[in-house]
């Protein structure tokens, strides 16, 4: 059996960053393997510009931005085999991976790193009633058929979801030449970014439905129509509000999981994310083994997939370097009243650094809060926020003195302004 | 004429008003004022689309304006752009088209295609 000190599973963008972490920190014995034939990951078809702001201070394509971390994983000839994927790693790190060349191959690792993305939710997850025609189609696969194969999807198009996604697909289906009829989104407030609203939907005249989902798919082989109705606040359909819509093409924009399926296999810990629940290091609840970027909960931004991946990389280096730990003490973190998630979702208090940054989603829209960063249920520091809203996720860092005496638990939660 | 825009600047997303003498009013931060009053003027947006390329592992090949263009020529930019082909390999930065409808700003590929 093939040894590699650390195994890399993905090459998008948190595979190629947190190799980079990994190897600057001094481990040179890498392998990252990708199942698509390049490296760089979802970002390759994400051909709109808004990328890489915080992270190079310059607004590039996606591809752009993939290229560049591509560039520093060449530079430092960190080996990566493609074409290639990986369909079980054990307990004792054993990565089973399977391509053309080699047929099914194991590798016997010391720390693995899971990258492998997101996937997205499709009909079947939502069940929508009427015919199951051709022409429904996740907005992911719509931006990977139109931006790297040059397939349209269709010339009239309904659009389910306001996730940023579904957004940027509506202008860019209308830049083709499609008519885009419309977006329906469930929730009372649109889940993708106010730029992306802007940008996407009022300077193309696309109307977005707000409390109202699809309700029927009509169409014998192809869609034909698909109709719409209002929801109540409990997110029932109310009846005769149905307004129907001829339609070739209904695109999902209905949410992205984490593809953990490798580590829930296992049997690791899973957290309020969907992804493997990891401390500050992004160590798993097996040793040795780090998640990080959408597999771990999904990002909109790839600058804090990056960020994010190299401090994992950075701490697999450091348990392979130092060794396995003597002790740690695990400290749960959990999202209080309002939040959604909150990664990490436990603290190892004994391998604190000097700061440790909270990633958290909220639940709604809200206006005038504070944010509580709460430790044994005291409250240890308050921000205020004018606003905050679910599509953006919210970074905040505590310091090792407000951290390093918790004994049961870290609590962030909103509270609004008396 | 009087203008009612969101700024997007930032996600708290004001809601502007401009009114004929270009005063800008609703907005919580001076970055407001400077995107209505731009917004209203001259609204400009960085256009990205694809060109078909040959002799490359895929079929399209992203590309971009170099800077911003006036909002009114997307289209007239869309139609230019869907009217090349190029052939691998391509790099990024290349340009694709030179002076774009006479805006001034070269179409750029944004991804490195090697010939296969
Ligand atoms: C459709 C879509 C559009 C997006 N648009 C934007 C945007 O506009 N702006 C923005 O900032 N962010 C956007 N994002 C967020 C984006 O996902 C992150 O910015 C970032 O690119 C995620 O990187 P990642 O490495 O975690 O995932 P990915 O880029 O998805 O990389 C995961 C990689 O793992 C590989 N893989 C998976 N399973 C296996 C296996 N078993 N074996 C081998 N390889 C495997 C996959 O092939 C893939 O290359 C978008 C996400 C999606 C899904
Ligand atoms: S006016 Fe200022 S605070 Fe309001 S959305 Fe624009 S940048 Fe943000």
């Amino acid at each position: 059996m093939k040894n590699v000190d650390l195994v890399i599973i993905g090459g998008g963008s948190a595979g190629l960053a947190a190799s980079v972490g990994a190897f600057d920190s001094g481990i040179k014995d890498i392998l990252i393997i990708e199942r698509n034939p390049f490296l760089g990951g979802i970002l390759n078809q994400c051909i709109h510009n808004g990328f890489g702001l915080s992270e190079f201070k310059e607004e590039l394509t996606g591809p752009e931005f993939a290229s560049r971390f591509e560039k520093q994983v060449e530079d430092r000839k960190i080996p990566y085999v493609l074409n290639t994927t990986v369909t079980s790693i054990t307990k004792d790190k054993v990565v089973t991976y399977t391509n053309e060349k080699e047929g099914v191959v194991e590798v016997q690792a010391k720390a693995i790193i899971m990258a492998a993305g997101c996937y997205e939710r499709n009909a079947g997850a939502i069940g929508i009633p009427g015919d199951r025609p051709a022409g429904v189609i996740t907005a992911g696969q719509a931006q990977l058929f139109l931006n790297e194969y040059g397939y349209m999807v269709g010339k009239k198009v309904f659009i389910l979801g306001s996730g940023d996604i579904g957004l940027i697909m509506a202008r860019r289906l209308t830049l083709e030449g499609a008519k885009v009829l419309g977006v329906a989104e469930l929730c009372a407030w649109s889940n993708g970014l106010n730029r992306n609203m802007v940008q996407c939907l009022y300077d193309y005249d696309i109307p977005l439905y707000l409390s109202h989902t699809v309700t029927r798919v009509i169409g014998k082989g192809r869609v034909e129509a698909i109709e719409i109705s209002q929801v109540d606040e409990r997110m029932n359909p109310i009846h005769g509000t149905e307004k129907r819509f001829d339609v070739d093409t209904l695109v999902l924009s209905i949410g992205l999981v984490p593809n953990n399926n490798l580590l829930t296999d296992l049997g690791v810990e899973v957290g309020r994310s969907r992804g493997a629940a990891v401390n500050q290091n992004y160590e798993t609840s097996i040793e040795g083994i780090f998640s990080c970027g959408n597999v771990l909960h999904v990002h909109d931004l790839v600058d804090y997939v990056v960020d994010e991946a190299r401090e994992a990389g950075r701490s697999a280096a450091r348990y392979l370097l130092e060794g396995k730990k003597e002790t740690s003490k695990n400290i749960p973190v959990n999202p209080g009243e309002g939040i959604g998630y909150v990664v990490p979702s436990k603290l190892d208090v004994l391998s604190l650094k000097e700061k440790t940054a909270f990633k958290f989603r909220v639940r709604k829209p809200s206006k005038n809060v504070f944010i509580d960063y709460i430790v044994d249920g005291v409250t240890v520091k308050s921000t205020f926020k004018p606003v905050i809203i679910p599509s953006e996720m919210e970074v905040f860092n505590l310091p090792k003195n407000l951290l390093e005496n918790a004994q049961q638990s870290i609590v962030i939660s909103m509270r609004a302004k008396e | 004429m009087e203008h009612d825009l969101i700024c997007i600047v930032c996600p708290r997303g004001c809601h502007l008003h401009v009114d004929e003498n270009l005063k800008v009013t609703g907005n919580f931060c001076p970055r407001g004022e400077a995107y209505g009053k731009q917004e209203v003027t001259n609204p400009t947006r960085v256009v990205t689309s694809t060109v078909k390329i040959n002799g490359s592992d895929l079929a399209m090949c992203p590309v971009k304006t170099f800077s911003p263009i006036p909002k009114g020529k997307i289209f007239d930019v869309m139609a230019s752009i869907n009217k090349v082909e190029i052939d691998a390999p391509v790099h990024i930065g290349d340009v694709i088209i030179h002076d774009v409808c006479g805006t001034g700003v070269d179409i750029v590929a944004t991804r490195d295609m090697e010939r296969i």
